[in-house]
């Protein structure tokens, strides 16, 4: 393959891969916003308060699968105690107050997370190395990191439990009854307290996945809540309710972003791709203001 | 009443008492960050600051029976933070903050002229202005021991150590990945000046904050495909880095980090990939020199250590807090006795004398245990920088192991860039630099 166009070929396919990584954040504020329609901004603080409870208990010297056990009970508890101690008192709020505790709930998860196992950076690694396969690097000169097919893969599996719980299972109808319309739901019985506890839950499972796959990428530290800022522009464009849409968004943004910095950035000096990818997201919310995949509220008046 | 009296006559000795205390106090402001993503850097550094301060209350009683003290202020790494930490502080203890730390470039700029205003000085060590190593223009601002621009100089002659020579940089290429910021572009000058002096081909790449996400640079380092990498990271951007470049399959032992990407917890997260990795530094890591073992003896022992985490002690965090410790105390010392004032607190004008006549050389750093530990120092007017001394450290998977012994920045090259952008400065400003021959 020609050198230029194996070049270009590796940069798409990068950051195709890295939108992956994205996408599993986003798929977190999908769940709750689609459930309750709460933009949960304190979900880059689980995704670190997740990484970080799982890698200090490796660190006590515990089993893998027993601390990843245990991370889970950790995170579904954190879910359900959200739910009873932060939203149950603000149901019939106004958005906008859901909205601002969520960011008070970031501020009390870092501190927490902190305050219970230090500030210091840990390394992670499970078993599959961060470094390019070998076969694509010496066929096509092409670097593919093999820990980047692990995480799309971990992402598609991820997509798939999500969406066999959502389609298959009686809780999940419920979920999506509630998703649709909350009074019509409530109408039928379902109860809607324990549906939130459930989302909740469900989007601490989400944060544990995405925290172990960026904790592996850059180490288990505080700027793990910086994640959620590559979540943003994923969910402008992919619709904040839907999950393929978490998917295709942080496709979009992970190609185009990166595509950007190698072939336009270094005409503005460089460092360009944190902020082009909100470019490109606003450029769709002037087409598409609900996103890709998201739905069309019309009001009557 | 009888009673009264006696609780009125105990609450009058308790504060005669307290003000007795307090004036053979010498108060230094801990305004640090011990919380967020820089906190790594802040704990050890002000741990070792804290440690070392403590050994000297507890083994000789103080600086001349002058103890110090200090209070903790969480800047966050944050300028206007760092700003209300500073305007807490200063006028705190019997004689105001001796000493600033701010352990940030930007709190320093945004301290300067409420330093010099207030006659506070500012100790940047390894950090801020590097122009401000020009003391006629920067009287209360010292960038000891090494400023970035002397570091930039001697990473290029490690480079040119490790290929055989200076000459041996014709022609090859170098890349900076740099944190775009103020602080990464600090030694762009230096080294496009060096570029064009010595024939290397220099290109540089911006990582925007906070560097959790670096691939696209480093498919251009791949494209580019360089000798040499240097790595000007701050935080999560520097395991990032090393991840990335194995990701790539570039040589860590051809990646040399500034000391602001050369402490343990800029390895550690990156795992197994830092092995080889390289990094610059003004202080050693370790427990075995002697002012570390009278640490662990005197603080550690009697459970008055700062480190909670005791794995961190003598981490290079840690040591350079100890190193900054041994810099003020030796300040404050020769400031006591100048000023005839042996057994009281010194004011902040003194302390800026104290510092500016520096000279901690080898046999005083074999006083202070810290031979080693450190590079001589010798601060004067003209020169607030003082040392100039580099020394590059491996990573071998577990430490840091030192690789040189200190490698001098060329002042020549050096100085009359400082020299110009502090003329500058003082041009924007209106300052009129000090006559340095009239210093006492």
């Amino acid at each position: 393959m020609p050198t230029q166009v194996a070049f270009f070929v590796e940069v798409l396919a990068g950051g195709l891969l890295a939108g992956v990584m994205y996408a599993l954040v986003a798929l977190g504020f999908v769940l709750i916003y689609k459930a309750s329609g709460v933009f949960n901004f304190a979900q880059g603080s689980m995704v670190f308060f997740a990484a970080l409870t799982f890698v200090s208990l490796t660190e006590r010297g515990w089993n893998f699968w027993l601390a990843l056990a245990v991370t889970l009970v950790v995170m579904v508890v954190l879910g359900v105690v959200i739910e009873r101690t932060v939203l149950r008192p603000l149901v019939n709020q106004p958005q906008i107050t859901l909205f601002m505790a969520t960011i008070g709930l970031t501020f009390v998860l870092e501190g927490l997370s902190q305050l219970i196992w230090g500030s210091q950076p840990h390394g992670l690694e499970l078993g599959i190395a961060d470094v390019p396969i070998d076969w694509l690097s010496q066929k096509l000169n092409i670097n593919i990191s093999q820990f980047d097919i692990f995480a799309a893969f971990v992402a598609g599996a991820l997509v798939a439990v999500l969406a066999v719980f959502f389609q298959k299972t009686r809780i999940g109808r419920a979920l999506r009854a509630v998703a649709d319309d909350h009074q019509a739901a409530l109408a039928v019985g379902i109860p809607l307290q324990h549906i939130w506890a459930i989302v909740w839950a469900v989007a601490g499972f989400v944060a544990l996945v995405a925290g172990l796959m960026w904790g592996v990428r850059n180490g288990v530290q505080y700027a793990l809540t910086f994640t959620a800022l590559k979540a943003l522009p994923v969910l402008l464009i992919g619709g904040f309710e839907s999950i393929p849409g978490a998917i295709i968004g942080g496709l979009i943004i992970g190609a185009t972003e990166k595509l950007a910095e190698v072939y336009v950035g270094p005409m503005f000096g460089g460092g360009i791709e944190s902020w082009f990818a909100y470019v490109v997201a606003l450029l769709f919310l002037l087409v598409r203001p609900e996103g890709l995949y998201g739905e069309k509220h019309i009001d009557r008046v | 009443m009888r009673r009264s009296t006696i609780a009125a006559a105990a609450l009058a000795l308790a504060a005669a008492t307290g003000t007795a205390v307090a004036q053979n106090e010498q108060f230094i402001p801990a305004n640090g960050y011990w919380v967020g993503p820089y906190a790594p850097g802040g704990s050890g550094f002000f741990g070792g600051i804290i440690d070392y301060f403590q050994l000297l209350n507890e083994r000789d009683g103080g600086i001349n029976g002058v103890k110090l003290t200090w209070e903790k202020c969480e800047t966050e790494y944050r300028n206007d933070r760092g700003v209300e930490c500073y305007e807490r502080s200063k006028k705190k203890g019997p004689t105001g903050a001796t000493v600033i730390h701010p352990l940030s470039t930007g709190i320093t700029y945004s301290l300067i002229d409420k330093a010099t205003a207030d006659h506070i000085p500012i100790i940047s060590m390894g950090y801020g202005r590097a122009d401000a190593a020009d003391g006629r223009v920067f009287p209360y601002v010292f960038p000891l021991v090494t400023t970035y621009w002397s570091q930039a100089d001697a990473m290029i002659k490690f480079i040119g150590q490790r290929e055989g020579g200076m000459d041996k940089l014709k022609g090859k290429k170098i890349v900076l990945i740099y944190h775009d910021s103020a602080y990464g572009k600090e030694p762009h000058a230096v080294l496009e000046k060096l570029a064009s002096q010595l024939g290397y081909q220099l290109t540089m790449i911006a990582v925007p904050h906070p560097g959790n996400e670096q691939q696209s640079q480093w498919l251009q380092v791949r494209q580019i495909r360089p000798d040499w990498v240097i790595l000007w990271g701050w935080g999560v951007m520097n395991p990032t880095a090393i991840k990335a470049a194995a990701k790539i399959g570039f040589p860590r032992n051809k990646m040399v980090g500034v000391w602001w990407s050369g402490a343990e917890e800029d390895v550690i997260p990156a795992g197994s990939a830092a092995k080889g990795y390289i990094s610059s530094g003004f202080n050693l890591p370790g427990t075995n020199f002697p002012v570390m073992q009278e640490i662990l003896k005197y603080v550690y022992k009697k459970g008055k250590g700062e480190m909670d985490d005791k794995s961190r002690i003598g981490s290079i965090y840690h040591t350079r807090g100890v190193v900054a410790g041994i810099i003020t105390a030796e300040a404050i010392r020769i400031a006591q006795t100048h000023f005839n004032k042996k057994g009281k607190p010194i004011t902040g004008e003194e302390m800026r004398w104290g510092i500016e006549n520096l000279n901690i050389d080898d046999k005083r750093l074999k006083e202070l245990g810290a031979v080693g530990l450190m590079p001589t120092l010798r601060v004067s007017c003209m020169d607030h920088e003082g040392s100039g001394l580099v020394k590059f450290q491996e990573w071998d998977g577990a430490k840091w192991k030192p690789i040189t012994d200190w490698i001098a920045a060329d002042k020549k090259l050096i100085r009359p860039m400082m020299e110009a952008s502090a003329a500058q400065y003082a041009k924007e400003k209106g300052i009129t630099p000090r006559d340095c021959s009239r210093e006492k």
